[in-house]
């Protein structure tokens, strides 16, 4: 080889190793993209287009992957027994975040929170139920994003109707209006229930599968008074007690009036029998409701109002919680945490948390909760807003999916399939509750 | 000419010599261990590897190893009188399904035997139910069951929905509902059987009989019958089978509600081992308890076979 080739050789190798070490430091320190791992639904596709607007000005692309809700805890957690670092965040449902912790899949996100004051600017129950774990520990995993909770549409056009108020006002003693109670509540689904007509009184969650039953179960439950457990997670003689036996006994009784063909039934089928016009009100989640004011897809989108849960009958009024927080997991790189901390550090900022709202996502942001703007943005806004100041939630240990399978079972029988009584269906619910969390080492044998 | 000499086949000498070499039987492992080593990864492996996993509290998503804890899945399982009740709904189901359609798959056959004009296109039509996803089967039965818009009810003769039954959220209706299903979808596959069965059978048997004025309940009780009882058994063997294994159809229903009214032993594995539980350990205990019963059912189903095959 002659000198001036050796030169060339060793000038073409210098070049090389300079461009590998390149690639290397850009692979490292430049993070190009975030992916997000979120449920199949329309506040993903604003997460998505929030996500291009941080692109945008930071150049990181984000990625939303959704995955349909039967599958989505399922992919997750796939991915948390892989140690996979497949995805950056995953907006992760509340009940999860035990789990998330325990088995070490989300980062603790304790101190960038309350260091940034990002904690302060959420409302104080979705702070509680979306990022602490254990409850009251002041630990937290998860940044507040998409609040929700089961809220009611009903029809204007029937409620304002001069003939039904008539009829409803000389049978009941009352003017006909959205209902402030359970009691008022049922009085106006036996009213509005005339098979022959089609048409029924109210839409309740019924579906066996998952958490369908429990999330509208709850609602009545926790009004009455009982939970499904005590301050030392104590179970026996808590599930069952006699308010929630009341409370089972209501939510059957209520069920009368739902339309024919709803007994396996969640939030899909709700939002059907009202398109339908079958049912003259209906319990869903907040994100449910854009469908119902879109004229493109609800025929009653113009005369279709919104309230939140009513009160039980000591005045205690309870929603079921829905929603998710935005969670860090714990598989990937630190230079990955990082990028993925600047990104709720910037998507915790009041304005755009703002666009968020204005694009159809449902902030936890209290000033902008708190906005004319946002309470006058969509018809169900403020009965949102209402209602994040008095959600309550299920379980949300590691054991969750455990004690949701024979609450379900049990009282998708009583409801439904009217096995039994009230009292059975909790006795029976509360025996298998106590011992999962006895195998659990929760409860003492 | 030199044309020519280009196109002429090579000399038998002219091949290469290591083609030679491959002998039949390397040429025949060379075949069979490809298929070997995927059924033993895909198949075996996962075989004793559920085995091992239903002596222990694994979990899928608990991010712990398994932990052995010897015959307690089974103990469980075996005194529990849920699952009792989900094996006695179990066998209702297949008795009842595999019954029916045991009984309209060879009806079916019978009526399907003599070709007449139109009946290829007859059978063709009966046998697309087979061909459809069981869950799309079970998603567009749902829609027909409803009680207020579904056709069912009214073909069935409740023309009035206020009085109609919910079929799918009655305790006492559910399961028949799974089973009308089943049977519509599968009871072609028995009369498929049963057709091939009944074109083997010979003409000259039945003309014989007719010399003998053999009466036509004669001819079907030691002719018909007989001959095609073999295929018959083999289609109720699988069709048993299938409904132990009942799954998809049922989640597609009912999702084994109302409360545990069709709740089969599929949808409890399923149940066990995914639906936020994710005990994997007990799930794959009920798995092979359900696969020792299918073994126990099918052995009995072909020792008859044989016996019938025999006699």
């Amino acid at each position: 080889m002659s000198k001036q080739s050796r030169w060339f050789a060793a000038l073409m190798i210098f070049a090389l190793l300079a461009l590998v070490s390149i690639n290397v430091a850009v692979a490292q320190d430049g993070i190009t993209q975030l992916t997000i791992l979120w449920a199949e639904w329309d506040p993903a596709n604003y997460l998505q287009q929030i996500g291009n607007e941080y692109e945008a000005e930071t150049g990181i692309k984000v990625n939303v992957i959704q995955e349909p809700w039967g599958s989505f805890y399922d992919r997750m957690a796939v991915e948390w027994a892989a140690q996979g670092d497949a995805y950056d965040m995953v907006v992760g449902d509340s009940q999860w975040i035990g789990q998330g912790v325990e088995q070490g899949h989300y980062v603790d996100l304790t101190d960038f929170l309350v260091s940034e004051g990002i904690a302060e600017t959420v409302t104080p129950a979705t702070l509680q139920y979306y990022a602490e774990y254990p409850t009251g520990s002041g630990r937290y995993y998860a940044y507040p994003t998409e609040g929700d909770a089961v809220g009611w549409a009903y029809r204007k056009d029937l409620f304002e109707d001069p003939q039904n108020m008539a009829d409803f006002e000389a049978k009941y003693g009352r003017p006909l209006q959205p209902p402030e109670t359970w009691a008022e509540l049922r009085d106006i689904a036996e009213f509005f229930t005339r098979p022959d007509e089609g048409l029924y009184g109210v839409g309740v969650y019924t579906q066996i599968d998952y958490d369908g039953m429990i999330m509208g179960f709850q609602n009545a439950f926790f009004s009455w008074g009982a939970d499904w457990k005590n301050e030392n997670n104590e179970v026996m003689g808590v599930v069952n007690s006699p308010e929630a036996v009341e409370a089972l006994e209501f939510y059957k009784d209520l069920y009368q009036f739902a339309p024919p063909g709803t007994g396996n039934a969640f939030f899909a089928e709700m939002n059907d029998v009202f398109i339908s016009g079958q049912a003259a009100m209906i319990m869903n989640y907040f994100a449910f409701f854009p469908a119902l004011i879109n004229p493109g897809v609800n025929p009653y989108a113009e005369t279709t109002g919104f309230f939140p849960g009513p009160k039980g009958p000591n005045g205690d009024q309870y929603v079921s919680l829905g929603g998710q927080g935005l969670s860090i997991l714990s598989y990937i790189s630190p230079e990955r945490q990082e990028a993925s901390k600047a990104f709720i550090k910037w998507f915790a900022q009041e304005e755009v948390q703002a666009r968020w709202a204005a694009v159809g996502g449902y902030t936890c942001n209290i000033n902008v909760l708190e906005s004319e703007e946002f309470l006058s943005n969509t018809p169900y806004n403020p009965a949102f807003a209402d209602s994040m100041t008095f959600v309550k939630d299920f379980w949300n240990i590691p054991q969750f999916g455990e004690l949701l399978e024979p609450a379900q079972r049990y009282l998708h029988a009583y409801v439904v399939g009217g096995e039994g009584t009230a009292q059975e269906a909790l006795d029976k619910i509360v025996e298998a509750h106590q011992e999962i969390l006895e195998d659990a080492g929760i409860l003492g044998g | 000419m030199l044309k020519h000499e280009a196109q002429a086949p090579p000399a038998p000498a002219a091949r290469p010599a290591n083609r030679r070499q491959i002998s039949d039987r390397t040429l025949s492992q060379l075949f069979i261990w490809p298929t070997l080593i995927l059924l033993i990864i895909i198949n075996i492996f996962p075989l004793f590897y559920s085995l091992f996993l239903s002596f222990t509290n694994y979990s899928a998503i608990a991010n712990r190893p398994p932990e052995w804890i010897g015959f307690t899945n089974f103990d469980r399982l075996l005194n529990s009188s849920d699952i009792w009740g989900y094996f006695s709904l179990t066998g209702r189901y297949a008795l009842i399904s595999v019954g029916l359609q045991t009984v309209i798959g060879f009806g079916l056959a019978l009526l399907l035997r003599k070709k007449f004009r139109g009946s290829g296109i007859v059978t063709t039509l009966i046998l697309i139910p087979m061909m459809l996803s069981p869950v799309v089967v079970g998603l567009f039965w749902k829609l027909m069951f409803n009680p207020a818009y579904g056709i069912f009810n009214y073909l069935v003769g409740f023309t009035n929905p206020v009085t109609a039954p919910d079929w799918l959220a009655s305790p006492s209706l559910a399961l028949w509902a799974i089973i009308i299903v089943d049977v519509w979808m599968w009871s072609p596959f028995v009369m498929l059987l049963c057709l091939s069965g009944l074109s083997a059978i010979p003409d000259y048997l039945y003309e014989a009989a007719a010399i003998d004025r053999a009466s036509a309940w004669f001819q079907f009780r030691r002719i018909t019958l007989p001959q095609v009882a073999p295929l018959l058994l083999i289609a109720v063997l699988f069709r048993t089978i299938e409904a132990f294994k009942a799954f998809d159809l049922v989640m597609g229903l009912t999702g084994g509600g109302p409360g545990n009214a069709t709740q089969m032993i599929s949808v409890e594995i399923y149940s066990q081992a995914f639906l936020g539980q994710f005990r994997t350990g007990r799930a794959s205990a009920l798995a092979y308890i359900v696969l020792v019963i299918i073994i126990a059912v099918s052995n009995v189903y072909i020792r008859t076979l044989n016996k019938v095959r025999e006699g």
